[in-house]
């Protein structure tokens, strides 16, 4: 199956079928720190996936300028 | 995979709830812990009107969705801050979310209003990115929340974000932050409230309810924010979380609970040494305030160009 990865974005193959979190783990990615997307749907840990399926492995870790309550 | 609540097939696990959940009754989550929030901390009234801040990210469109859902009166601020087409397609999402409900979205652009942008202020302020960039958003969000009279800016803040900032200043005891990190700040002179209404939702849980509801939001991490300390933060946390689920609301409330309050004591005697700045008028706690030196510094510096890191959606 295609498994868009991001930041950066690129799209690597993974043998199937197999569920969403052997995918996971055969691409050593941590369960909590993704979502899985199949078209426009959310995908659980659980679900078989298909030898031609595409799904979107989308982390959902985001940093910046957390605040900092101070005046400025 | 079953929904805890109906039995139907599930589309998210929440291991430190240990349940399961259908997309009707995550959202239904969803709505409950941003309405417990607002509630138990007293952030906002009814009638009131909320400015929150958007970034074209998971969170803060999330946290402008769920305030719409439950009834409040909100409207958007987005600040163009000129990192490169990140900016740009940050942008493009905001405005695409306010054009689906049919919500008012303010935009201020650094470049066009203050002459800055983010990498070109952080590099002639001698700044981290972040920093200018942090900077720069309290600054317009309290400016555009007074200026529009709005009562309270809301931000997109999750637990993981809260848990991060929590760890990191409990980690160099950062004594006037700790008194400062707080889901709800009460206005005060030249301040507006400012609220943190998803407090009680971690991030994962956000990029699903933006997924769920059909938001499309930037997924890319700012390019500018590579090596922040947040970000090494939240991969310790979540190291720990996958051996004990529930370990960053544990150190979050916990700390609201029983530590938070003596770390208060320092705030009154800054209050009363707030100044006008003068030249903004924002309050500050030197003659000119740090976003007006900024400014004052990026003023004519040689514009910072930035790339795309990867490729974008």
């Amino acid at each position: 199956m295609k498994v868009l990865l991001r930041n950066p974005r690129r799209t690597v193959e993974v043998s199937g079928p197999a569920t969403v979190n052997v995918v996971l783990d055969r691409l050593d990615i941590h369960r909590e720190s993704v979502i899985v997307v199949r078209g426009d749907e959310l995908v659980p840990g659980d679900t078989m996936l298909a030898a031609d399926d595409e799904i979107e492995v989308r982390p959902v870790i985001s940093g910046g300028a957390l605040d900092r309550e101070v005046p400025s | 995979m079953k929904c805890r609540a109906c039995r139907e097939p599930a589309v998210i696990d929440i291991r430190r709830h240990n349940a399961n959940f259908c997309r009707e009754h995550f959202l239904r989550l969803c709505r409950d812990q941003v309405a417990k929030a607002v509630k138990e901390f007293d952030m906002l009234r009814p009638g009131e009107r909320v400015l929150v801040a958007v970034s074209g990210g998971k969170d803060s469109l999330a946290l402008w969705d769920l305030l719409l859902e439950l009834g409040y009166e909100a409207d958007g601020l987005y600040l163009g801050l000129g990192i490169g087409d990140y900016s740009d397609e940050s942008g493009t999402y905001a405005r695409a979310f306010a054009a689906s409900r049919g919500a008012r979205l303010i935009e201020v652009d650094l470049r066009e209003e203050y002459g800055y942008d983010v990498p070109t202020g952080a590099r002639a302020a001698r700044r981290a990115p972040c920093s200018a960039c942090g900077l720069s958003k309290r600054h317009l969000f309290d400016k555009a929340a007074i200026d529009g009279g709005y009562d309270a800016v809301a931000t997109g803040h999750n637990l993981d974000d809260e848990a991060a900032v929590l760890f990191g200043n409990v980690l160099h005891w950062h004594d006037e932050y700790l008194a400062r990190q707080l889901p709800v700040l009460a206005a005060r002179d030249g301040f507006p409230r400012k609220v943190k209404p998803l407090v009680r939702l971690g991030e994962r849980e956000m990029a699903a309810y933006c997924v769920l509801r059909g938001i499309e939001y930037q997924v890319e991490e700012c390019p500018m924010a590579e090596g922040n300390r947040h970000l090494h933060y939240k991969e310790a946390l979540n190291q720990i979380e996958a051996r004990s689920p529930g370990a960053k609301h544990d150190f979050y409330f916990g700390f609201l609970a029983r530590a938070s309050e003596r770390f208060r004591d320092g705030i009154a005697e800054e209050q009363g040494a707030l100044l006008s700045c003068e030249r903004c008028g924002a309050p500050t706690p030197s003659e000119v305030c740090a976003f007006c030196r900024l400014v004052e510094k990026a003023a004519g510096a040689q514009p910072v160009t930035i790339g795309r890191r990867g490729a974008h959606r």
